[in-house]
């Protein structure tokens, strides 16, 4: 065991909502992952019809909104774990974390658009 | 009073000679959850998207996407996300367990390291074997 020495922690605990939010999310995609891979086994075969039907239900849609929504803000908080270790100039760091987020808003809107077919 | 740094924390030499450092599994397992879950971000999310996305456009476009999917190359990356997803799915559930005191013990952490890189590696093959 670890014995912990006296300190005096400082800060705004952003690290403990980063490290939960990891731990929410993670399970949210472990429990979907499950469920998907049900419903893929349920489905059986694999054709165009049979992956539409699939996709046709709502809740399946719905899991998958929020499937996207855990693994976009879990990707985010470890993305910026890597360029918190590996990008050491502030400025670079900084504009490639932009970059990541710019990347996780697009793939939001993409994941919305393709799941409930908004194109125009 | 505003936070301070300690004062003249001492220097310590740094080695950071990463192929002369010796990996334990644990640390192997650890660095792997590390790559696996870059690639997922570089690769995984966009090439799950677009495939989704030509997928459920039209029964031509579904086509198409199998003709793509269907190419060595494109089969071997998607084999390579499979093992990243896996990879990092296990390493994640090992990291709960953790988190939760559950085979903190050096011998049990070794062992259930071990025990993901296997598994990842194992569940990679069997799909890897059913898609080619």
């Amino acid at each position: 065991m670890v014995t912990r020495t006296q300190r005096h922690v400082v800060g705004a605990h952003y690290g403990l909502r980063d490290w939960i939010a990891q731990r929410i999310t993670a399970v949210v995609m472990i429990l979907y992952t499950l469920v998907a891979l049900f419903a893929l086994a349920w489905q059986g075969g694999f054709d165009h019809a049979g992956w539409k039907a699939l996709w046709a239900h709502g809740a399946f849609r719905l899991a998958t909104f929020l499937f996207a929504i855990a693994l976009l803000w879990h990707a985010w908080v470890g993305v910026r774990n890597i360029t918190m270790d590996y990008i050491k100039p502030v400025g670079v760091r900084l504009v490639v974390q932009g970059a990541v987020i710019c990347a996780l808003v697009f793939y939001t809107g993409w994941t919305i658009q393709v799941l409930w077919g908004v194109r125009a | 009073m505003p936070p301070t740094r300690p004062v003249d924390p001492p220097r310590r030499p740094v080695y950071l000679n990463l192929p002369a450092i010796r990996m334990p599994i644990p640390s192997i397992v650890s660095i792997l959850h590390r790559v696996s879950g870059a690639l997922l971000f570089l690769l995984g999310i966009p090439w799950a998207l677009a495939a989704l996305d030509a997928s459920l456009a039209s029964p031509a476009a579904f086509a198409s996407y199998a003709a793509v999917a269907g190419h060595p190359v494109a089969k071997l990356i998607a084999i390579g996300l499979v093992w990243a997803y896996v990879h990092h799915l296990l390493a994640g559930v090992r990291h709960l367990a953790l988190d939760l005191h559950a085979g903190l013990e050096l011998a049990a952490a070794r062992r259930t390291s071990a025990a993901v890189f296997v598994l990842a590696i194992l569940i990679t093959l069997a799909v890897a074997v059913r898609i080619w």
